[in-house]
C-alpha cells in the first residue's frame, strides 16, 4: 500500500504552551485510523493542523502528504489534493448560501482536475444524489451554512460535503457527537459507501459505538500531545470499558 | 441658530455671485421657488457653510473642499456627447424610462421638458415644471428642506434645475424612472441642483438614481431633494453613487411621509472622493412605515458620511433603518443615525442598525446613533458594529477549496447582500448584484462608463 499521510514527531504550540509534543502517525490508501483520547489532549489541533489552520504553531517534525511537505499548501490548496476535515465545530457563515458555497468549491476542485465547471443542471443531479445517500434535509441546501443549523444537522453537512467534494483523506472529528443513533449510522454509512482501496479515513471520536458500524484498522490513543498507544479495534472496546484510568498509569509509570 | 459674524472669502463669494446673478435665476424658475430663494440666501448669509465646530459635520470637514476653488456652474452649457456611447449604466434587461441631468440642468438629448407618462405621471425638468405648475410648488417646494443646514440653504439660493416627478392621486406606475445624474466638464466645476417629487394619494412609484462623474476632474455636487408621500402613497428611491476620486458629492434628501404612506430608500456608494448623504424623514402622519437602506464600499482614501434622521411626529409609525459598509485601504467613514420620538407618538416602532467591515488597520468609521425618546410606549433599537471578516468562516470556506480571495468576497457579497436584496425590482437587483460584485473584485473602475479611460 501506498503512504497517505506521513505525520512524524509533530510538535506544536498555541501561545507558548506546547499542544502536540512529537506526534508521529502512518496513514496508508484503504485505511480507516480511529483517534481516541480524554478532552483537551490536542485531537483537534492535529486535525487542523492538517487541514491548514493557522492555530497552532508548528515547533519541529513534518507532515507529509503524498510525497508532498504539507506546509507548503495552503487551505484551499490540502482540499483540492484530497484532504477533507469534518469539523467538530462547524462553522456559521451567515448570507452564504449551501447551494453557493458548495458550487463554488465543487467548481475549484474542478478547475483543479482540470475540468470544466459543473453545469446548473448536472450540479442540481450531483446536490440531489448526494443529499439522498446522507439522507439530509432537502431544505437545508437553501439555507445558509450552518446558519441556525441544529448539532445534528450541522455535523450531517459535514458528511454531505465530503460525499460532494470525495476526498482521498477524510479527517472526521467527532462527526458522531450530537448525532442520534439513525443519524449515526447514516453518517457511518455514509462513509463506508465513499470508502475506496485509494482513501483513507481518520475518525477522531470518544466512543466506541461509532467504530461498530466503520471498522478501523487501528485504533489510537492521544493523550497529552503524544500518541500513547496503538492497536486494532479492540483498543477502542478497552477503553470503553475501561476508561483512560489505566492509560495515565502506564504513561505516568505506575 | 446662532448668527454667524464673520463671513469667509468662499462665502462672500458664493454672495457676491448671487446678487450677480439673481435676476437670471428668477427668470429661470417661478415665484414660489423665487421666494424660497430669497430665504436661501438669507439664511446662507446667517449660517455660512457648516465649519469645524458643526457637530453634525464633525467627521466631514468642509471648508478644505470649498477651498478648491471649483468653478460655479451656474449656466447651463450644451454639451457635446453621444448619448450611447459614452454612456453605459442603462440597466439593460431593465425597462425604464429615462431621464438625464447634466451638471444640475435637465438635458433634452434624452425627452422633452416635461413629459407626461401612462397613468398620468409628470417627469421632467424642476425649472419648466415651477412655470407649468405654480400650484404645486407653492404648496411642496421648499416647505420640507429645512434651512437648519447652510449647504441647504445654499441650494435654496442657487438651485434652478433638477427633476420634477408628480405620481397623481391612485396612479400605479410599476416601471421604475431612472434619473441618471451626470457631471462632465473639462474644469473643476460645482453643481447644484434641485429635486422635487410628490406621490399622491394611493399612488406608487418608484426611481432609480445613478450618480457619475464622466471626466476626470474635481466635481462638488450640492443636491437637495424634497419627497412628499401622501396618505397610503408607496414610493421607492433606489440611488447608486458611482462617482470617481474627485468626486465630492452632498446629498440632502428631506422626505415628508403623510399617514399610511410607505418609502423606502436605498443608497449605495460605491464610488466617490467625499460622500455625504443626509437623509431626513418626518413621519407626519400614523401608521406612515419608513425604510432607510444603505451600502458603502470604499476603498483607497475615499470618505462616505451617511447621516439619517428620523423624526416620528406622529403615534403608530415604523422606521427601519439599516446602513452596512465595507470599508478598505485608508478609507474613512461615518454613520451618524437620529431618532427622535416625539412625545405624543406612542407606540412607535423604531429600529436602527450599522454594521461595519474594516478590511484594513487603517480604514476607520465612526458610528454613532442618538435617540431622544420623549413618548413612553414604544420600541427602540439601535446597534452598531464594527469588525473584520470572521476569520473561522474564511477557513472553513478555504478548507473546501475555495481560495482565500474568494472565500473574501464571497463573505463582502453575503454582507453587502442584507442591503442589496430590499431592491424590489428584480432587474434592478440583478444589475446592482452585478455592479456591487464588481465592486468588490476591484472590476468596477470608476470611469467604467466614461469613453476616456484616463484612469
Ligand atoms: N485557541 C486556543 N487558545 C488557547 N488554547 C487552545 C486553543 N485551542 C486549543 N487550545 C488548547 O489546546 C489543547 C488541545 O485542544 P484540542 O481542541 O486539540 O483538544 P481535543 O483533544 O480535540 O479535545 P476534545 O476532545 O475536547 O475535543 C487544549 O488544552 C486547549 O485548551
Ligand atoms: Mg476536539
Amino acid at each position: 500500500m501506498n503512504s497517505m499521510l506521513s505525520i512524524k514527531d509533530l510538535r506544536a504550540s498555541i501561545e507558548d504552551k506546547e499542544i502536540l509534543k512529537g506526534i508521529t502517525l502512518e496513514v496508508k490508501e484503504g485505511e480507516v485510523h480511529a483517534i481516541m483520547g480524554p478532552n483537551g489532549s490536542g485531537k483537534s489541533t492535529l486535525a487542523s493542523l492538517v487541514a491548514g489552520k493557522e492555530l497552532a504553531d508548528v515547533t519541529g517534525g513534518s507532515i507529509t502528504y503524498l510525497g508532498k511537505n504539507l506546509f507548503d499548501l495552503n487551505p484551499e490548496e490540502r482540499s483540492k489534493a484530497g484532504i477533507f476535515l469534518g469539523f467538530q465545530y462547524p462553522t456559521e457563515i451567515p448570507g452564504v448560501t449551501m447551494v453557493n458555497f458548495l458550487k463554488t468549491a465543487l467548481n475549484e476542485h474542478r478547475k483543479h482536475k482540470g475540468l470544466e465547471p459543473l453545469s446548473a443542471k448536472d450540479f442540481l443531479k450531483l446536490l440531489r444524489e448526494k443529499k439522498d445517500m446522507v439522507e439530509i434535509d432537502s431544505k437545508l441546501t437553501n439555507r445558509s451554512v450552518n446558519a441556525g443549523f441544529s448539532g445534528g444537522e450541522k455535523k450531517k453537512n459535514e458528511i454531505f460535503q465530503m460525499a460532494m467534494l470525495e476526498p482521498k483523506l477524510a479527517i472526521l472529528d467527532e462527526t458522531d457527537s450530537g448525532l442520534d443513533i439513525d443519524a449515526l449510522k447514516i453518517v457511518a454509512n455514509g462513509v463506508n459507501k465513499l470508502k475506496r482501496k485509494d482513501n483513507a479515513t481518520i475518525i477522531i471520536t470518544h466512543y466506541q459505538r461509532l467504530l461498530d458500524y466503520i471498522i478501523p484498522d487501528y485504533v489510537h490513543v492521544l493523550f497529552d500531545g503524544r500518541i500513547v498507544k496503538s492497536g486494532g479495534k479492540e483498543l477502542a472496546l478497552k477503553l470503553e470499558e475501561k476508561g483512560y484510568e489505566w492509560i495515565r498509569n502506564q504513561v505516568n509509570g505506575n | 441658530m446662532q448668527n454667524k459674524m464673520v463671513v469667509s472669502d468662499i462665502e462672500r463669494e458664493f454672495i457676491d455671485l448671487y446678487k450677480e446673478n439673481r435676476s437670471m435665476f428668477e427668470a429661470k424658475t417661478s415665484a414660489p421657488v423665487n421666494e424660497v430663494r430669497k430665504s436661501g440666501i438669507r439664511d446662507f448669509e446667517r449660517l455660512g457653510i457648516p465649519g469645524k465646530k458643526d457637530e453634525n459635520y464633525k467627521n466631514t470637514p468642509l471648508q478644505p473642499i470649498f477651498r478648491n476653488g471649483y468653478r460655479k456652474y451656474i449656466e447651463q452649457k450644451m454639451v457635446e456627447f453621444n448619448l450611447a456611447n459614452v454612456f453605459q449604466c442603462d440597466i439593460p434587461t431593465l425597462d425604464t424610462h429615462m431621464v438625464l441631468l447634466v451638471n444640475g440642468f435637465f438635458d433634452k438629448k434624452n425627452g422633452d421638458f416635461l413629459k407626461e407618462l401612462p397613468s398620468g405621471i409628470i417627469i421632467g425638468s424642476l425649472a419648466a415644471a415651477s412655470h407649468e405648475y405654480p400650484e404645486l410648488f407653492e404648496k411642496h417646494y421648499g416647505k420640507y428642506a429645512s434651512h437648519k443646514d447652510g449647504l441647504v440653504a445654499l441650494n435654496s439660493a442657487f438651485a434652478q434645475d433638477g427633476i420634477f416627478l408628480y405620481v397623481p392621486e391612485g396612479s400605479v406606475y410599476k416601471k421604475p424612472i431612472q434619473i441618471v445624474n451626470l457631471v462632465m466638464a473639462k474644469e473643476d466645476i460645482m453643481v447644484q441642483h434641485r429635486n422635487l417629487i410628490i406621490v399622491e394619494k394611493n399612488a406608487e412609484a418608484g426611481v432609480i438614481i445613478c450618480d457619475h462623474a464622466m471626466t476626470p476632474y474635481k466635481f462638488l455636487t450640492n443636491s437637495v431633494t424634497e419627497i412628499y408621500t401622501a396618505e397610503n402613497a408607496f414610493f421607492d428611491y433606489v440611488r447608486v453613487q458611482n462617482e470617481h476620486n474627485n468626486g465630492v458629492q452632498f446629498s440632502h434628501i428631506f422626505v415628508n411621509q403623510e399617514a399610511n404612506s410607505n418609502m423606502t430608500s436605498n443608497i449605495m456608494t460605491l464610488h466617490g472622493g467625499v460622500v455625504r448623504n443626509n437623509v431626513n424623514v418626518l413621519l407626519n402622519g400614523e401608521g406612515a412605515e419608513n425604510n432607510s437602506y444603505g451600502l458603502y464600499l470604499v476603498d483607497r482614501k475615499q470618505h462616505v458620511d451617511n447621516y439619517i434622521y428620523i423624526d416620528h411626529a406622529k403615534p403608530n409609525c415604523i422606521s427601519n433603518q439599516l446602513y452596512k459598509g465595507v470599508l478598505d485601504d485608508s478609507a474613512t467613514g461615518a454613520f451618524n443615525g437620529r431618532i427622535l420620538v416625539r412625545k405624543d407618538s406612542q407606540k412607535t416602532h423604531a429600529f436602527q442598525a450599522n454594521n461595519n467591515i474594516l478590511l484594513t488597520d487603517n480604514a476607520k468609521i465612526n458610528t454613532k446613533p442618538q435617540l431622544e425618546i420623549y413618548a413612553d410606549d414604544v420600541k427602540c433599537s439601535h446597534g452598531a458594529t464594527v469588525g473584520q471578516l470572521d476569520g473561522e468562516a474564511l477557513f472553513y470556506m478555504r478548507s473546501r477549496g475555495i481560495p482565500e480571495k474568494e472565500a473574501r468576497l464571497i463573505m463582502m457579497f453575503a454582507f453587502a447582500h442584507e442591503i442589496i436584496g430590499n431592491v424590489k425590482t428584480e432587474a434592478l437587483l440583478n444589475r446592482i448584484n452585478d455592479l456591487v460584485d464588481k465592486r468588490l473584485k476591484g472590476e468596477l473602475s470608476p470611469c467604467d462608463n466614461c469613453a476616456m479611460k484616463c484612469y
